[in-house]
């Protein structure tokens, strides 16, 4: 490998922090979460803040950024969520979620003081261990946003650990950004980059237009020391990775959350099997080295 | 005479009746092979004439048929479409069942209690599939996590008493040999059987199966018993019905995600699943949830799954897997490929269900064979980019 002498060393995946599952990992009973607060994101989407409802395991639970849960509706079913709140809170837990089947319809109906049930949290996250001394990019794209949230939250928290922050979101109007407010508070305010752009300008939008890989163009990235961080739909996860080792990012520091049918959470079932992966326990955060082999490959 | 001759005893025939009832004595419910619809069904048997006898099996690519044979022997045919993984790993099993009381899930009934079976007439093959089983549900690692349902497994696995049968008549579809995995039960078993027409040479496996043998009328068996079990077992290694070259495969699959026989074998693939359903070692499956007619409890019930339909990759906004190219690729591979790196070895131990039970014939040994016959080598755009890493930054590119 002729990468620079600053490249990360050692394996991608094995020093990230991945809490154990409080529930689901060896039971299919779900524990019982009380939603506590909703917010409506844009027309399909919500986020739902949710907290266990038994105080002890409440206090028991912990994730890292990029874990996820499986959400679950008594009688229909459970969807895979990612956790989208701040890791350092763990007993206040947000699942954005957008409508797209049957368990998120349901969900969707769900008010503030009923109950979901939840198994988690499942996965491996983003290397938040291996962000000292780096620069930062985060790109996601539509709710691809959602499980980058709890990055951007510790990279605020713990900011002078690290180089530039640069956070790149797209989606498709301005109607539709995930955490719109936020995202604006963070542009202003926030020691961070934040570039947001749309595919359509509806409204009285006049900032950038254009998928997101368009922002690159906007900004510098010094490659050997950026970790690069992308969650987005599929054509969004090539064309980003694409462009990142274009710009010379060494494949082991770009990281790209993926997203498949999963059902256990635990790699039993199957369902989400991507290569000889797991996309639920050996992801869904995985380092672009470690699937460089398949990456891209239509249907593995 | 082998090493282990001291050790091999020998069942007349007619004292068949007395295993199966020894086991029954100890509690178990025996399964055995039956005829059922005309195939050789894994039920339960109370005496020796429940078993089918004094037939034998014709297999071949999606074709089975159950012709008559000599009537003194009871295990001249080979494997039916189903086998242990029935009762081991049960196409449909209730994980767990619940109501919502106030703000709490409460647990209305426990998993039932694990069944205590006994295996009549294993195959070597289906003993090696167990095996694959128990890693893929963490049976042989104590320290692993268990579901309801892989618990489940693991008890009644860890309570069921195994009477193998060595082949001595291969199946048309069989290739235990190339997997390594038969025709002769090595290990994994509590008695095992090699028929003759007057009887059983018996090899006995673990001390469970010394104490039921303690309750048989065993003889010694003699040298010519034993010496004609020999050979009809090293006459079985010689007549496999199919062959499969194991070397390098899992490689070359690796490496051969994009090959022309993905096309041509998806345009005789129904991708009805069927292989799925009749592989000894398939373990994919998908919790579903039913409520109760008064909307009191909900039952979470866990069903087989096959990679073959569409809902199995489903995820929004459409299958991962659309084609038939894609999920009949997904099923070759993860078994002689990717199974490797996730279990550490292979997931097809030679049984030869899925050609036999495919409607249309397809052959797994034919498919991986042309493909390591001709090899494309052509994968990711991005592998390239990753293993010419260095060249490619050297020519300032990377490769899309």
């Amino acid at each position: 490998m002729t990468t620079g002498t600053n490249e990360i060393s050692g394996p991608a995946t094995s020093s990230i922090t991945r809490p154990e599952p409080i529930c689901g990992m060896d039971t299919w009973m779900p524990v019982a979460t009380r939603v506590t607060a909703i917010k409506r994101e844009n027309l399909n989407t919500h986020t739902y803040r949710m907290e266990i409802v038994d105080e002890a395991l409440r206090a028991q639970y912990r994730w890292a950024p990029g874990q996820f849960n499986m959400l679950y509706a008594p009688g229909v079913g459970e969807a895979a969520i990612s956790i989208s709140s701040d890791a350092d809170t763990p007993d206040m837990l947000d699942h954005t979620i957008r409508v797209v089947g049957s368990v998120t319809r349901t969900i969707f109906r769900t008010q503030v003081g009923e109950i979901l049930g939840l198994r988690g949290p499942f996965g491996v996250g983003w290397p938040i261990d291996r962000l000292d001394g780096r620069d930062v990019v985060l790109v996601g794209g539509g709710i691809g946003i959602a499980p980058l949230r709890p990055v951007i939250y510790w990279l605020l928290a713990n900011r002078d650990r690290v180089g530039r922050v640069v956070v790149l979101y797209g989606c498709r109007t301005p109607e539709d950004r995930v955490y719109a407010e936020e995202l604006e508070n963070w542009a202003e305010h926030a020691p961070i980059d934040v570039l947001v752009t749309v595919d359509n300008a509806t409204g009285g939008w006049t900032g950038p237009v254009g998928v997101v890989t368009k922002l690159l163009q906007r900004i510098r990235v010094n490659a050997e020391r950026t970790v690069v961080m992308v969650c987005g739909p599929r054509i969004l996860n090539r064309v980003a990775a694409s462009e990142f080792l274009q710009l010379h990012v060494p494949p082991s520091q770009v990281y790209v959350s993926l997203e498949r049918n999963m059902n256990c959470g635990f790699g039993r079932c199957g369902h989400c099997q991507y290569g000889h992966w797991f996309v639920c326990k050996d992801g869904p955060v995985f380092c672009f080295k470690d699937i460089a082999d398949i990456f891209a490959i239509e249907e593995i | 005479m082998n090493a282990d001759d001291s050790v091999r005893q020998f069942l007349p025939k007619a004292s068949l009746e007395a295993l199966i009832a020894a086991l029954r004595d100890q509690g178990y419910t025996v399964l055995g092979p039956r005829e059922r619809d005309g195939v050789i069904a894994l039920r339960e048997v109370h005496a020796a004439a429940d078993l089918a006898h004094g037939m034998h099996d014709e297999q071949a690519p999606g074709h089975y048929r159950l012709t008559a044979d000599d009537d003194q022997l009871y295990f001249n045919y080979v494997l039916g479409a189903d086998g242990p993984k029935r009762y081991l790993f049960p196409a449909q099993q209730r994980v767990v069942q619940l109501h919502v009381e106030g703000q709490r899930f409460v647990m209305d009934a426990a998993s039932p209690a694990p069944p205590k079976l006994a295996f009549l007439g294993v195959r070597a093959c289906e003993l090696a599939a167990i095996a694959v089983q128990d890693r893929v549900f963490g049976a042989d690692d104590p320290r692993t996590f268990r579901c309801e349902a892989e618990l489940s497994y693991c008890e009644t696995r860890r309570n069921a008493f195994f009477v193998a049968v060595n082949c001595t008549r291969p199946g048309g579809t069989c290739f235990c040999v190339s997997m390594g995995t038969g025709p002769k039960a090595e290990r994994g078993y509590d008695l095992a059987l090699t028929e003759l027409r007057a009887g059983f040479v018996v090899e006995i496996g673990s001390e469970r199966g010394r104490e039921v043998a303690a309750q048989l009328p065993l003889r010694l068996p003699t040298e010519a018993e034993l010496e004609l079990a020999d050979i009809k077992l090293a006459q079985a290694r010689h007549s496999m019905g199919r062959t499969l070259q194991t070397d390098g495969l899992r490689t070359t699959l690796a490496r051969n995600i994009e090959h022309p026989r993905w096309d041509q074998v998806a345009k005789r693939c129904l991708s009805c699943g069927n292989c799925t359903m009749v592989c000894p070692t398939c373990f994919c499956s998908t919790v579903v949830d039913s409520s109760a007619l008064d909307g009191g409890s909900v039952t979470r019930t866990r069903l087989w799954e096959s990679c073959f339909t569409h809902q199995f990759s489903y995820a929004h906004p459409g299958p991962v897997r659309h084609s038939i190219r894609g999920r009949y690729r997904q099923w070759l591979r993860h078994k002689l490929s990717t199974w490797w790196d996730q279990f550490g070895s292979s997931g097809c131990v030679g049984c030869g269900r899925c050609i036999t039970w495919c409607p249309v014939g397809i052959d797994i040994t034919e498919e991986a064979c042309a493909i390591a016959a001709t090899p494309s080598q052509s994968n990711s755009p991005f592998a390239e980019a990753w293993e010419g890493e260095g060249e490619a930054e050297a020519a300032g590119e990377v490769p899309r």
